[in-house]
């Protein structure tokens, strides 16, 4: 009994040790913001702690706006990407419909962030494709002088996140699915009376939600503090505050560093902030949702509006899928004149000289993906193994992590890069450790494991318990329980788990170059760096490089599992 | 064992040779002990990355000074020189005071300004590299950067002169393209939402209101000396009265600014810009080249001068490989390195060394460079105006911004 009580209370450690050991960067790395914040910082002259930092910042002209924007960001685009998916599950769950979104989107998780917003901006700017087109109707010889991109509002910014954020909570939200019991909930629904749409969003939808907060509330964290789309599409009179941040923390006066420091805290409030009235907008939501449904209203006849919920997610959808292939087009093309739909002329000079130099840092960003994404899993792997085993079997489908372990856990997600970086940088260098290959991926698990996390934790405590009771009843060990029977039948949500903590390390720019002292360039870091020389040729060839490497993976991931399986015919329909 | 040696010894007898017979005399002593030193070291040149042509001529400098020296360069690529500044920030905080990891720094203005100032710079090496005799140090900016005295502190690699581009096809002939800020304005108001430029902080911006500033203020001296606030706001009116005239007619009304020097590139090849303008003689021609810029281009200047600068390299004071960031640095003002970089076909950026001091042939060879078609020749660039003080640019930066940044 008391070993029982011991090994529970070691599992205890565990399932808090790894979460800790996440969290710990980041918390160095804050200490490296909250000092110069408040005036501290020798290397630069600052010895005495005073709020001159934060009256110089509360001094800059359109720091309202900024935040505002960056506000106005984070909850705008969770709100109607977490919306989208709501409306086109409910209006298509269990349709062919669903399946093709299902296919169509997976391969999207790999386009970059970056690679998305340049895609959309030679969409939709004025010398874009949507212009181009119309410039033979409309007799324009030129692109019409119109603010589209980086209008003050931010709004072709918020449609360049919704439009990558989207598909990715629905895919989240499809992995979601079987658990919140659709099929015998719709029935009852459909029993009582209940329209197709209405009897989702009732009886299913609240699971589905749910399951996929986290990943909901991380949008809403990553949307209030993105830096590359913002640069990208949005708004530079003023530009959110994250873009502020970094011209700050990037400008040749070395003093304006205070200032950053204290810029990156208020941006830490302003997410918090996200964060906080979400959560209010959550019990708004459901209150609302108990009321109508005490109302009865049923929404029989939804069939036009069924029709209208693809709209946001066929859109989103495109846009991406247009946009790269319009990146594609430009990686090849000649000089290209407005309003001219094709290049005239094309060559592969780009993509000659890309090939060339590629090849180094392609190799790097494999390696310190697939470093640091193995080591993700497997720190992740431990700790949901321990956070289930705290629990009796029969509790087990009760068990989640812990608000405290999630908290920590996320922590790299909510906290933005920028504000801790710089710290982590500082500590990393005092601590005398050289940049290497080993470092780099350590640097990149911190923000590997929370994506990683974020994928395999519900379908690790959804695994029906009597799996392994039928196992150990077998007299086989816990490890070798875990080898044969748990991670077998999880193969498809580890392997995703895998490839999206790949290409979250793909994806990092800012904790590469600084870490990495710039020694170890990878793909990611090559293409920022030519993307700043504004050939849109050059920009094109890279974004599609750099969604190479994510791509390979996801498509692996979905294929592997089929292939694995091919001995066992009992799984096939997981 | 012997062969091997009685090899290497004759192959470097006759580089020695070689470069004796172009420099009509051996190594100095002092310089063939940094030669000595620098054999074997790793430099890590953190440089912008954002040109294709300038990444291939850092990798052409790299497998000559491996080749040559013994030395091998490792080019960052920077999408911002302000990454390199806050890596040497970072090390300095860290009490990393050797060992640091950036040796090389491609530099100048604010931020050379910024790092001498917070001693985050080797001490003064670029008057003893052995090419200086080369360096046309009769062009202040060589030596004086941004008003501050280099103090030997970087090393010249290129020159810069503010050039105005616009495509004749749209626009018709450069002969009638605006030739001072007051028929710039002019022009701009006859045709808006053609004209641009890229909000401060960005360079090629704020060199923009540089330029217009020196033009229109009433005693151009007083740039040279740090900002009087007591005097800032009589000084400055007549930029400020300049940019609220031109600001309804500018592209996007003024409501946007390009990115970058780039950015208006791209907005010139769609036909959104008529005219627009870089720190760099031969982009046009280089765009051109790179299939960026339709060939109708062409350049033109102000006919009372526009902004010059030098571009440098500079060593940062905790570099672990002070001696080969020299041999680079000096290789870079080496005619040879220099003609290359001057070359449209390589890079297009104007030397630092002065003809005078050249070989007839080298002379010549720099003569016989095709600039492209529309590079304008170094004597038609015009008048160089100097850089203000960088206190300027920093005051100008934050009221520009009170006025149109929010």
């Amino acid at each position: 009994m008391s070993a029982d009580v011991s090994s529970r209370s070691s599992r205890a450690a565990v399932a808090f040790a790894v979460p800790l050991f996440l969290a710990l960067p980041v918390g160095v790395g804050l200490i490296g913001v909250v000092l110069p914040a408040f005036g501290y910082l020798p290397a630069l002259g600052g010895d005495a702690f005073s709020l001159k930092p934060f009256r110089h910042l509360f001094a800059q002209p359109g720091l309202a706006a900024s935040a505002l924007l960056s506000h106005a960001s984070g909850l705008v685009t969770t709100a109607i990407s977490t919306l989208g998916v709501a409306l086109f599950l409910a209006a298509f769950h269990g349709t062919a419909v669903e399946r093709i979104a299902r296919r169509a989107l997976a391969p999207l998780l790999a386009v970059p962030h970056a690679a998305a917003a340049f895609g959309l901006a030679f969409l939709i700017a004025p010398s874009g494709l949507i212009f181009r087109l119309l410039a033979a109707p409309f007799d324009l010889d030129r692109p019409p002088d119109l603010l589209i991109i980086g209008d003050p509002f931010g709004l072709a910014m918020m449609a360049g996140l919704i439009a990558k954020e989207m598909p990715f909570l629905l895919l989240v939200a499809f992995a979601a699915l079987p658990q919140a019991d659709p099929r015998r909930r719709m029935q009852l629904a459909a029993s009582l009376g209940y329209g197709r749409m209405a009897g989702f969003l009732h009886t299913v939808w609240p699971g589905v939600y749910r399951q996929i907060r986290l990943p909901v509330l991380a949008v809403a964290a990553y949307a209030s503090g993105v830096v590359d789309v913002a640069l990208i599409l949005g708004p530079s009179l003023p530009a959110p505050l994250a873009v502020r941040l970094v011209s700050w923390m990037n400008d040749p006066d070395l003093s304006l560093r205070f200032m950053a420091s204290a810029g990156a805290l208020l941006q830490l409030a302003i997410t918090g902030l996200v964060l906080l009235l979400w959560f209010v907008g959550e019990r708004l939501v459901g209150r609302i949702r108990r009321s109508v449904g005490a109302g009865g209203w049923r929404l029989s006849g939804d069939g036009a509006l069924r029709a209208a919920s693809c709209i946001p997610v066929a859109l989103s959808g495109g846009a991406i899928f247009f946009g790269l292939f319009w990146l594609l087009l430009w990686s090849v093309a000649g000089f290209w004149a407005f309003p001219a739909i094709l290049p005239p002329s094309v060559s592969l000079q780009t993509w000659g000289r890309a090939l060339e130099s590629a090849g180094g840092p392609l190799a790097t960003t494999f390696l310190v993906a697939i470093l640091s994404a193995s080591a993700a899993l497997v720190l992740v792997v431990v700790l949901l193994e321990a956070r289930r085993r705290q629990f009796r079997a029969s509790a087990a489908r009760a068990v989640r992590l812990s608000s405290v372990m999630a908290g920590l856990i996320y922590l790299p997600l909510i906290v933005p890069q920028i504000a801790f970086i710089f710290g982590l940088q500082v500590t990393i260098l005092a601590l005398g450790l050289t940049p290497s290959l080993l470092l780099l991926s350590a640097v990149h698990l911190v923000f590997v494991a929370p994506y990683v996390a974020l994928a395999l934790a519900d379908p690790w405590f959804a695994v029906d318990p009597r799996y392994d009771q039928v196992a150990a009843s077998l007299g086989h060990g816990s490890l070798k329980t875990l080898f044969r029977i748990r991670l077998p039948i999880l193969t498809h949500a580890v392997l995703t788990a895998l490839a999206i903590g790949f290409a979250t390390s793909v994806g990092q720019y800012l904790p590469t170059v600084l870490i990495g002292a710039g020694r170890l360039p990878t793909i990611t870091t090559e293409a920022v760096a030519l993307a700043s020389g504004g050939n849109r040729r050059v920009i094109g060839a890279y974004a599609l490089l750099q969604t190479l490497l994510p791509f390979l993976a996801f498509t692996l991931s979905g294929t592997l599992p089929r292939l694995l399986s091919g001995r066992r015919l009992a799984m096939k329909r997981r | 064992m012997v062969q091997i040696r009685v090899a290497a010894m004759a192959v470097a007898a006759s580089v020695m040779i070689a470069g004796a017979a172009r420099a009509d005399q051996a190594p100095d002593p002092a310089w063939q002990t940094v030669l000595d030193e620098a054999k074997g070291e790793t430099v890590y040149f953190d440089a912008w990355g954002g040109s294709q042509n300038i990444n291939d001529y850092i990798d052409w400098v790299g497998d000559e000074v491996s080749k040559r020296f013994g030395v091998t360069l490792k080019h960052v690529k920077l999408d911002d020189t302000a990454a390199a500044v806050s890596t040497v920030v970072a090390e300095k905080a860290a009490g990393k005071n050797d060992g640091g990891s950036i040796d090389l720094i491609w530099i100048n203005g604010e931020n050379f300004a910024a790092m001498q100032e917070q001693g985050l710079l080797a001490k003064g090496f670029a008057t003893d590299l052995a090419n200086w005799r080369y360096v046309d140090t009769k062009n202040p900016s060589v030596t004086v950067d941004f008003t501050l005295p280099t103090k030997g502190q970087e090393s010249p690699w290129g020159g810069a002169k503010l050039v105005f581009f616009s495509d004749t096809a749209r626009s018709g002939p450069v002969d009638a393209m605006p030739k001072s800020a007051d028929e710039l304005l002019a022009w701009a108001k006859a045709h808006p939402g053609r004209f641009s430029y890229p909000a401060p902080p960005d360079f090629i911006g704020s060199s923009f209101l540089k330029q217009v500033l020196i033009e229109k203020v009433a005693d151009p001296a007083v740039l040279q000396k740090p900002v009087d606030e007591a005097s800032f706001e009589t000084v400055t009116k007549p930029l400020w009265d300049w940019l609220d005239a031109i600001q309804p007619v500018l592209w996007r009304s003024g409501r946007d600014h390009p990115q970058n020097y780039p950015a208006m590139k791209q907005l010139l090849a769609d036909g959104e810009l008529d005219i627009i303008f870089a720190f760099n003689p031969a982009e046009a021609s280089s765009g051109i080249a790179a299939g960026e810029l339709p060939d109708t281009v062409r350049s033109f200047v102000f006919s009372t001068g526009t902004l010059g600068n030098t571009h440098f390299v500079a060593i940062p004071y905790n570099s672990s490989a002070k001696a080969a960031a020299k041999v680079v640095a000096n290789f870079l003002i080496s005619p040879e390195a220099q003609l290359r970089k001057e070359d449209p076909r390589y890079w297009g950026d104007p030397t630092v060394l002065a003809m005078d001091t050249l070989p007839q042939e080298d002379r010549d060879a720099f003569a016989e460079i095709d600039r492209g078609i529309a590079t304008l020749p170094p004597s038609k660039l015009g008048p160089v105006l100097a850089e203000p003080h960088p206190s300027w640019m920093n005051r100008i930066e934050e009221e520009w911004k009170k006025r149109y940044g929010g």
